[in-house]
């Protein structure tokens, strides 16, 4: 094409007018930007301003932190003494006393583990070992074994058990869960209508059932000789119920995976088991961690639920507590107390969980 | 009716053999009595309207489609349910798709490594090694250690012949590689394709590039409803069709 041969100068960028960006710019067009918005946003502060001063003003400006029930019941404020008074059995339920410093090492240690896993300190498969050691060091730190004295299962309570309930669960049932949905999404008719019958039959059915069937039902269908106590048949329903929920969330995320994937790894002549390992179930995985970590933190929270059967967990002594006869009339500090905790716990594993989602190449968009 | 013709290249041996192939999906006849010998070294180009069949034929020779009639035979190896033959014919044979299906959740490099480590069983350090050589080859080396949501389609694509070449085939499928790209992008995919041409590999291409065709190709074919209508040198493919709806067609895609 002939014609005049004119240069392409591409324009430089400028930077955006002052009036339209920039944190007053925001609060005009978010906050107050039509008369509508104006309303709800003064309304919402309306709200906020007649609840939280009256909350801190009990939670902290007028709380007692030091002294016994007398002083508490002369303040107006939150007893906090009553909590630091009821902190031990809070924490490990009826566990004796002068071994408390077992399960305080196992505490340590999930604690720093935690801590090395978020900072991602540690990766891959010497990660997954470390979680998979973690509860079995934790049991025989607690229950003993290699000469420690054993400390009976039923001795175990607080929040010491919510969270190894809440552990041991999420850790087997992830993979459980994942296999189940192989099993349901790749598998042949005989193991597709096992893995169906499994996950339709524990889906349908609420937890306390589960619970009562494992903890009251589960010795009358087991051999004579083969006894499992009761922590651990709690433990196995948990686990059942929960990789149920996590084979569906996981089948959600297999069937994301455009079929050209597996398609492209088998036309390399890559095996149909390692494509499924190594090119579906990481992407389906990567789909799938806000109902994944949705799962673990309702998980968590199901644990409270074992008291109907007997085991004295985090919410379980928190209940007894608040109904000490000392400490008569601080129930609402008890569960102030048990909110704070769960939330803390929970928060954490949502924070974790939304750093994950912002690893990886797709990770940027979050 | 059809034309047909021998295969242009002498006394080369035969590497893909297809003989009364037919397929069904259901109730509908995909693919009707396909007969199709390719040697070594030949360049295929595949041409027709859509739902022609031209995916099902290449995707039936590594059997991402299953044939229910017919013989498919691949270096030498039946094609059929044993599912060693299927592998073995897969890792001899490379495919490249129109989505270019690159693994997004691993770097250029470990896409290009993840066959040879895992089918070839070769180790990881050599894999790079050869990974990187055909990078180099395509002209992407640079980007090696980025994702591939971080490349042009065009970038994208080549990877993607790389990736299928680290396990060195002796055949490559194309299966309308250059259909989703951005034209200023066709380009430079179909220049890796052509110097893939010029080192002798067997190639059998699925495509809307009537240009490349003509260059590029040995033999030309025709499909229209499941059936090969024609097939024949460019030159005479293109000057002279002979089946009128091969004119018909030609007449549409080379109007422009």
């Amino acid at each position: 094409m002939s014609g005049n041969n004119i240069t392409f100068q591409p324009s430089d960028d400028r930077p955006a007018p002052a009036s339209k960006v920039g944190p007053l710019a925001w609060l005009r067009t978010n906050l107050f930007g039509s008369i509508k918005d104006t309303v709800i946003t003064l309304v919402l502060l309306g709200t906020l301003l007649s609840i939280i001063p009256n909350l801190i003003e009990w939670l902290l400006v007028k709380a007692s932190f030091q002294g016994d029930d007398e002083i508490c019941r002369q303040a107006d404020g939150a007893c906090w003494p009553f909590i630091v008074d009821k902190f031990q059995v809070l924490m490990l339920g009826v566990y004796p006393q002068d071994l408390a410093w077992r399960p305080g090492i196992a505490a340590v240690a999930l604690i720093i583990l935690a801590a090395l896993t978020y900072v991602d300190r540690i990766r891959g498969v010497i990660l997954i070992a470390a979680w998979a050691i973690l509860p079995i060091f934790a049991l025989i730190m607690i229950g003993g074994a290699f000469g420690m004295q054993e400390v009976d299962q039923s001795l175990w309570g607080g929040l010491m058990l919510s969270i190894m309930l809440a552990l041991v669960g999420v850790i087997v049932s992830i993979p459980l869960g994942v296999l189940l949905a192989l099993g349901r999404y790749y598998g042949s008719p005989a193991i597709k209508a096992v893995c169906v019958a499994f996950i339709e039959l524990l889906r349908g059915v609420p937890l306390i059932t589960i619970l009562f069937m494992a903890s009251v039902m589960m010795p009358l269908f087991l051999p004579p000789d083969l006894v499992i106590n009761n922590l651990l048949r709690i433990q196995i329903g948990m686990i059942l119920f929960s990789s149920a929920y996590m084979a569906e969330v996981v089948r959600g995320g297999l069937q994301a995976i455009p079929s050209g994937q597996t398609e492209a790894a088998l036309a390399l002549g890559v095996t149909r088991t390692h494509t499924i390992v190594f090119v579906v179930v990481p992407q389906a995985l990567r789909h799938v961690l806000p109902p994944l970590i949705g799962r673990c933190i309702a998980l968590f929270k199901d644990t409270s639920l074992v008291i109907i059967v007997g085991l004295l967990d985090f919410l379980g002594m928190i209940k007894g507590a608040a109904l000490d006869t000392e400490w008569l009339g601080f129930q609402a500090e008890a569960y102030a107390f048990a909110a704070l905790v769960y939330w803390l716990i929970c928060y954490s594993i949502s924070l974790y969980g939304r750093k994950l989602e912002r690893r990886g190449p797709a990770g940027h968009k979050r | 009716m059809t034309v047909k013709i021998e295969s242009q290249i002498a006394s080369e041996e035969t590497v893909i053999e297809m003989s009364g192939v037919n397929k069904w999906y259901g109730d509908f006849h995909v693919l009707k009595n396909i007969d199709l010998t390719v040697a070594k070294g030949e360049r295929i180009v595949i041409c027709g309207p859509s739902g022609s069949g031209k995916s099902t034929l290449i995707r039936c020779i590594n059997h991402l489609e299953e044939h229910q009639e017919g013989t498919i035979n691949v270096n030498g190896t039946l094609l059929n349910e044993n599912s060693k033959n299927i592998t073995q014919i897969r890792r001899e044979v490379g495919m490249v798709f129109q989505q270019f299906n690159l693994f997004p959740h691993m770097t250029i490099l470990d896409n290009l490594c993840f066959a040879p480590v895992w089918a070839r069983n070769m180790p990881r350090a050599k894999a790079e090694e050869v990974a990187c050589r055909y990078l180099e080859r395509v002209g992407i080396a640079e980007q090696k250690d980025k994702y591939p949501g971080q490349l042009s389609g065009g970038q994208q694509q080549r990877v993607a012949i790389a990736r299928s070449l680290c396990m060195s085939p002796s055949i490559m499928l194309f299966d309308e590689p250059t259909s989703a790209l951005d034209p200023e992008m066709i380009k430079e995919v179909l220049d890796v394709m052509i110097e893939l041409a010029d080192t002798g590999m067997t190639m059998i291409c699925v495509t809307h590039e009537m240009s490349f065709a003509r260059s590029v190709a040995d033999r030309v074919i025709f499909m229209d409803g499941g059936e090969i209508v024609e097939e024949n040198t460019p030159d005479a493919f293109f000057d002279s069709p002979q089946v009128d709806r091969t004119q018909k067609f030609l007449s549409q895609i080379l109007s422009h």
